[in-house]
């Protein structure tokens, strides 16, 4: 089961806002029904799961709803219809005891503008969701090192909000959210008030967390890249609150539902998105077991290539081996390939990015080679098929034009 | 228009009222004046008890702890003064009338600010009688206040507590008000209940801004005290009063200057600690 069910969703702010959901139904535009009834939509008809342990991103432009979102998802703003299902119970219908046990103990938030008490210290801060569970102190205290510890804050436990950068500020919110341990953790722009540098260092940081922690991680930001970097799925808000599509990185920017989400993708490095595991081909492979220089002539030629790569029966690499050689095999009357077997190529793994993998493949005679951690052959990577995926997302028109073309064009234009 | 006027007639009015209270309601303000009277007693007691030289010693320190070295000399210089002049008791007078005062004005203006901060339309309905409570010139308070509590330091107090209490409401008012959204957000999502909120997060917060309030509510009690010294407040207003009255421009002079010292040790020392809060 998962984690955060939110089914048919609606927020709509204004006076009496049930009526305006019959309209939306209707197909009625935002403008109409703004016109009609006064009223404004944040939400449109929201439907998704969020597992458990993942990091969920829900990524719009400003005006999207995207705030108005990540808080109906701890009621600091009730939703107009629809049902929120966490672990199985309906947020939506809770009373204010059973909401603030909630908010204790199973989710905190960090926000984009740290929303720091400005007269505690840093510890103090920290501990204030505890505090306010009331804990006793000097288990809140030890608790409160422990996120501390967590961000890197050490040493600055006694520092006042106002003398820390806004990088460290954001630390003392994470910190804060992360000290009452709580299941979900909810991040509204956290970092979109930080400079890029220092915003690029607290998203590795929060990667790397989560590999620690494991919490469930609703992050909402209207930054593409930064959503393609944290988000192990992505939700994409369209205007006047309605999802154009969810799911990973890679299906948003190789299948884009709509001609919004299209557009919206289309400025996106794909280098440095697009791995070596999705565009990875099946290349030419020989069992060292089973294979000898007969199959290996016969493989090469049909697919016409002066190598192959050789595995063993577990699919793990061996090697490749050149087809001079194996015609040298052939002649001296031998069968083991692994005899004759080289190691002058390149390996990556499949979740390196094509950017990273771009300079080595414009240089080496053989396409990369693409292995998991247990050194298994999972594919090949060849130049052509680099040079390909970056083309595909390019605008046609922005292309470089040949030049006589160009010389044609001034001709024509003389001759008028 | 002269027959509507005798229909229609506010000071008339406004006179058949106090004397339905002083017939009516006059065992709630022999209650109120004695409370009052205890309170005053009490404070007063306090501050003309002890030998001048502590009490000069005292607020010299407090100057020097909250306010720094300069307010702190000031402060031994000025006091010194009016011992030397001989207004010594009438300060302290002036000093436990402004003191009551304030503490009530307090007990009553953080309430009714907090109350506003959290309701629109109680700021709405309280604005304007804030408003004129300001505005109406200071003596009117003194008719009502001694046809309701007699003569002597009580209606003094209570004239003083009703002029000076705006200024405390307003910036309780405002300084809840202007608590960033984020901040109220922060606390809600990490579960707290409305009191949690209140004391540990919104009236740390606007801190700084009611502290403002209190400094000019102190200001404007200072101010009003010395005019009730003509109910008969005593302290201070009195001097300054037989100043007036008698034509003593020396007695005039020297109580005006025992009221500046005054005044400004009072609001150095609170605006110094608006600042502490601050940092």
């Amino acid at each position: 089961m998962a984690l955060v069910e939110v089914k048919d969703l609606y927020k709509i702010f204004g006076t009496n806002p049930k009526r305006a959901i019959p309209l939306i139904k209707e197909g009625k535009s935002k403008q109409e029904i703004k016109k009609k009834t006064g009223c404004t939509i944040a939400i449109n008809d929201a439907t998704f799961e969020i597992h458990r342990k993942e990091t969920f991103v829900v990524m719009g432009l400003s005006g999207s709803g995207k705030s108005t979102f990540i808080r109906c998802l701890n009621r600091l703003v009730k939703p107009t219809a629809g049902q929120i299902l966490i672990d199985g119970k309906d947020i939506v219908k809770m009373g204010s005891d059973e909401l603030r046990e909630l908010r204790r103990y199973k989710m905190s938030m960090v926000f984009q503008h740290f929303g720091l008490l400005p007269h505690r210290n840093v510890i103090n801060n920290v501990e204030f969701g505890l505090e306010l569970g009331g804990m006793k102190k000097t288990e809140r205290r030890e608790k409160a090192m422990e996120a501390i510890t967590l961000v890197g804050l050490e040493g600055f436990e006694f520092s006042m909000p106002n003398e820390l950068s806004g990088g460290m500020q954001q630390r003392v919110g994470l910190a804060r959210a992360l000290a009452n341990d709580a299941e979900i953790l909810l991040m509204d722009e956290a970092f979109s008030a930080l400079d890029p540098l220092i915003r690029a260092q607290m998203q590795d940081e929060l990667l790397d967390l989560q590999d620690k922690m494991h919490k469930t991680i609703i992050f909402i930001t209207h930054d593409l890249d930064e959503a393609l970097k944290i988000g192990d799925r992505i939700a994409i808000l369209g205007p006047g609150g309605r999802v154009r599509q969810i799911g990973v990185p890679e299906e948003i920017l190789s299948n884009p539902a709509d001609k919004y989400v299209k557009e919206f993708v289309q400025n996106v490095d794909r280098t440095k998105i697009i791995t070596a595991g999705s565009i990875k081909h099946s290349g030419p492979v020989l069992n060292s077991i089973k294979d000898g220089p007969k199959a290996a002539l016969h493989l090469m030629e049909t697919q016409s290539k002066s190598y192959a790569y050789l595995v063993d029966s577990q699919r793990s690499l061996k090697g490749i081996i050149h087809i001079e050689d194996v015609i040298e095999l052939k002649k001296k009357k031998e069968n083991d390939l692994s005899t004759i077997v080289r190691h002058d190529f390149f390996t990556t793994t499949p979740d390196t990015a094509i950017s990273d993998l771009l300079g080595t493949a414009l240089h080496t005679k053989y396409p990369i080679v693409v292995i998991n951690e247990d050194n298994k052959f999972l594919g090949i990577v060849s130049r052509e098929m680099i040079i390909a995926e970056v083309n595909e997302g390019v605008d046609e028109s922005d292309t470089p034009t040949v030049f006589s073309e160009i010389l044609e064009e001034t001709e024509v234009f003389q001759n008028e | 228009m002269n027959r509507i006027r005798e229909i229609f007639d506010i000071g008339a009015g406004f006179e058949s009222i106090i004397e339905w209270l002083t017939e009516e309601a006059d065992w709630l303000f022999d209650f109120i004046a004695l409370v009052v009277e205890g309170f005053l007693d009490g404070v007063n007691w306090l501050f003309n008890f002890p030998s001048a030289f502590v009490i000069i010693g005292l607020f010299s320190f407090l100057a020097w702890k909250v306010a720094g070295k300069g307010v702190a000399l000031f402060s031994l210089i000025g006091f010194l003064l009016i011992l030397y002049m001989g207004y010594w008791s009438e300060t302290m007078d002036t000093l436990s009338l402004v003191f009551s005062a304030v503490i009530f004005g307090l007990l009553i203006g953080l309430p009714v600010g907090i109350w506003a901060s959290r309701s629109d339309s109680a700021w709405k309905i309280l604005r304007p009688i804030l408003d004129f409570m300001q505005t109406l010139p200071a003596f009117v308070y003194l008719i009502p206040a001694v046809l309701l509590f007699k003569l002597g330091p009580v209606p003094g107090v209570i004239a003083t507590l009703i002029f000076s209490l705006p200024p405390v409401v307003r910036l309780t008012n405002l300084g809840i008000r202007q608590v960033p959204v984020e901040i109220r957000e922060a606390c809600r999502a990490f579960g707290a209940t409305p009191k949690q909120m209140l004391l540990k997060a919104e009236l740390p917060v606007a801190l700084p801004t009611i502290m403002a309030g209190v400094n000019q509510t102190i200001m404007l009690a200072l101010s009003m005290v010395v005019i009730s010294g003509m109910i008969g407040a005593g302290g201070l207003g009195n001097v300054v009063l037989k100043g007036i009255t008698q034509l003593k421009i020396d007695m005039g002079f020297e109580g005006g200057i025992c009221i500046v010292i005054l005044a400004i040790f009072l609001d150095r020392v609170t605006q110094a600690f608006t600042a502490t809060q601050k940092r």
